[in-house]
C-alpha cells in the first residue's frame, strides 16, 4: 500500500446528470500503475441500500475502486468514491473526513466541498475536473483550486450531456484545459509523464 | 500562502480561547469541517475575522450559546437509513423486551428526529412504558428544539418515506399535527425521554444502558477523541447491550474494537461482550 506523501498531486473528479457513462469514460483511461490517487464524486439520491456504485465504475477501470472512509488515508492508484449522502472532505495530513453538514449547492455530497479542501490539503498538487451535471456545484472550488495554483479541467459543455456544470465552472473558475470527454482520461493519464 | 498561514493560527487561537474560557475543546475535531463551519460562523454573526470571534467570545459569556449553535451540526432526519431502524426493530427491541426497565442513549441526538424515531418503535412494538430514552447533545439550542419536536411540514414527506421503509405499522401522520407550516409530534411521545446537555469530549458515564444510538457525530471526531467516546460507551453498556453507530462510521481500527462483536455490520449494530 503506497500512501500519499504531501508533495503528492491528487485528481479529483465532480459529475453530475450523465455522470456515470462520463465518469466511466474518464476512469477507463486511466492505467493500472496510475501514481496519484483520484477521488470520484457523483450526485446520487442518497441513502438507499445496495448502491454499488463501485462495482458499477471498476467494471471498465484498471484501478481499484473503493469507496472513501473517515479517517483513512488517500492511496495512490486507487480511485476513492465519495459515499452518497455524506460531503467529502481531505484533511492537511491526506487522510479523508466525512460530514453530513448542510448541503452545499443544494448537493451532499458537493464538489465545492471536496475540491475546496482539497486546495487546502495540496495546494498546486491538486487537479480538478468538472464533467456534464445540471447544476452549479464544483464552480466555486474550481477556482479555489486554481487560486492555489492547481490544475484546471472542465469537459466541453457543447457535448456534455448535461452542460450546466462544466458552463458554471468555466464562467466563475476558468480552465488549463477544456476538453471532450474522449480526450479527458487521455490527458490525465499523460500528465505524470510530464511532470515526472 | 501567507494568508492561509494567518487563518490557521487564527484558527488555533479561537480554538484555545474556547477551551480556556469555557472548557470547550475543538482541538480533536477533524480539521477540515470544522473550519468550514467556523468561516459559516463567523460570516453569520458578521464579524470581520476569526479574532474578532475570539474576541467576542473572551467579551461575551452570552454569545457562546450561539458559537456552540454553530459549530455542531445539528442536521439530521427521522429513520435516516432506514434499514437501520427496521433492524433494531427486527433484532434489538425483541432482545431488550426481555429486561423489566429499558435504558437507551442516543448520544448527539441533533433536533431529536431520531428520538422520535426511537419513542415510535418501541411505542409499536409494545416496549415504550418500560423504557427510558436519554437524548444527549452539546448544543443546547438543538436540545431546546428537540424537546420541541416540532419539524418544518417540507420535511414530513421524507420522514413518512423513511419510516415506511423501516417497517413502520401506520400512517406517521398519525403521530403528528400540522398546523402552518409545521408538524408536531405527539406530547406523549417524549414522556419517558430525559433530554441533557452532555459533551462526549469532555463529560463520563452518567447512566448504565443496554442500547446506546450514536450515529454521524463520530465522523467529526479525530481517532483520539473517537476512541475516548466508544470507551465512554463500552463503560456504559451492559454486558451484551447494543451500540449503534452511523451508517460510514465502524469499529474498525479503534481501541475498542475487541470489546465488541459484529451483531449486524450493515446496520453498524455491535453488541458488546464481557472482558476476554
Ligand atoms: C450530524 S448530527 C447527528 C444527528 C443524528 N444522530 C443523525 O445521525 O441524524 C451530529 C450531532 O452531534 C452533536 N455533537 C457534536 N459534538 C458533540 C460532543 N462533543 N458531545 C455531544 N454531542 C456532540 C452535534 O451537536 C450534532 O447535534
Amino acid at each position: 500500500m503506497r500512501h500519499a506523501s504531501p508533495a503528492q498531486r491528487v485528481v479529483a473528479i465532480g459529475a453530475s446528470v450523465g455522470g456515470l457513462e462520463a465518469l466511466k469514460q474518464v476512469l477507463g483511461a486511466l492505467p493500472a500503475d496510475y501514481p496519484w490517487p483520484v477521488i470520484a464524486l457523483l450526485h446520487t439520491s442518497a441513502g438507499y441500500r445496495g448502491t454499488r456504485l463501485d462495482t458499477l465504475l471498476a467494471q471498465r477501470c484498471a484501478l481499484p475502486v473503493r469507496e472513501a472512509e473517515a479517517r483513512r488515508p488517500l492511496e495512490s492508484g486507487v480511485v476513492h468514491l465519495a459515499p452518497a449522502g455524506y460531503h467529502l472532505l481531505v484533511e492537511q495530513d491526506l487522510r479523508f473526513s466525512l460530514s453530513v453538514d448542510e448541503k452545499v449547492s443544494y448537493v451532499r455530497p458537493s464538489a465545492d466541498v471536496l475540491f475546496e479542501s482539497l486546495a487546502e490539503a495540496v495546494g498546486a498538487g491538486a487537479i480538478g475536473v468538472i464533467l456534464t451535471g445540471a447544476n452549479d456545484d464544483g464552480a466555486a472550488g474550481l477556482a479555489a483550486i486554481r487560486a492555489r495554483g492547481g490544475l484546471a479541467i472542465v469537459q466541453d459543455p457543447q457535448e456534455a450531456q448535461a452542460p450546466q456544470m462544466p458552463q458554471a465552472a468555466l464562467r466563475i473558475a476558468g480552465a488549463d484545459h477544456v476538453l471532450p470527454l474522449a480526450a479527458i482520461g487521455a490527458r490525465l493519464a499523460a500528465l505524470p509523464r510530464e511532470s515526472a | 500562502m501567507q494568508d492561509k498561514d494567518a487563518e490557521e493560527l487564527e484558527i488555533g487561537d479561537f480554538i484555545r480561547t474556547l477551551k480556556a474560557r469555557h472548557g470547550y475543546d475543538f482541538a480533536q475535531y477533524a480539521p477540515a469541517s470544522f473550519k468550514r463551519r467556523l468561516r459559516a460562523l463567523r460570516v453569520r454573526t458578521g464579524a470581520a475575522s476569526i479574532s474578532a470571534l475570539s474576541r467576542r467570545v473572551t467579551d461575551e459569556p452570552a454569545f457562546l450559546r450561539q458559537v456552540l449553535a454553530g459549530l455542531s451540526v445539528p442536521v439530521s432526519e427521522m429513520f435516516r437509513d432506514p434499514w437501520v431502524f427496521e433492524a433494531l426493530r427486527r433484532e434489538v427491541l425483541p432482545i431488550l423486551a426481555s429486561y423489566p426497565r429499558i435504558h437507551i442513549w442516543q448520544a448527539g441526538c441533533a433536533h431529536g428526529e431520531e428520538v422520535y424515531s426511537l419513542a415510535i418503535l418501541l411505542q409499536e412494538e409494545g416496549l415504550y412504558d418500560k423504557s427510558q430514552i436519554f437524548a444527549t447533545d452539546l448544543n443546547d439550542v438543538a436540545l431546546e428544539e428537540a424537546a420541541e419536536g416540532i419539524y418544518a411540514a417540507s420535511s414530513a414527506r421524507l420522514f413518512s418515506e423513511n419510516y415506511q421503509r423501516a417497517g413502520g405499522r401506520y400512517s406517521l401522520s398519525d403521530y403528528f399535527h400540522a398546523r402552518y407550516e409545521r408538524i408536531k409530534f405527539d406530547e406523549s411521545l417524549k414522556r419517558n425521554v430525559t433530554f441533557a446537555s452532555h459533551n462526549l469530549s469532555t463529560d463520563g458515564v452518567f447512566a448504565e444502558v443496554q442500547l446506546i444510538l450514536c450515529r454521524n457525530v463520530l465522523i467529526y471526531f479525530n481517532d483520539a477523541l473517537q476512541n475516548r467516546v466508544l470507551q465512554l460507551f463500552r463503560d456504559s453498556l451492559v454486558h451484551k447491550g447494543f451500540l449503534c453507530l452511523g451508517s460510514k462510521e465502524t469499529l474498525a481500527h479503534t481501541t475498542v474494537e475487541r470489546d465488541f462483536d459484529a451483531f449486524d455490520l450493515p446496520a453498524r449494530l455491535y453488541r458488546r461482550h464481557a472482558p476476554r
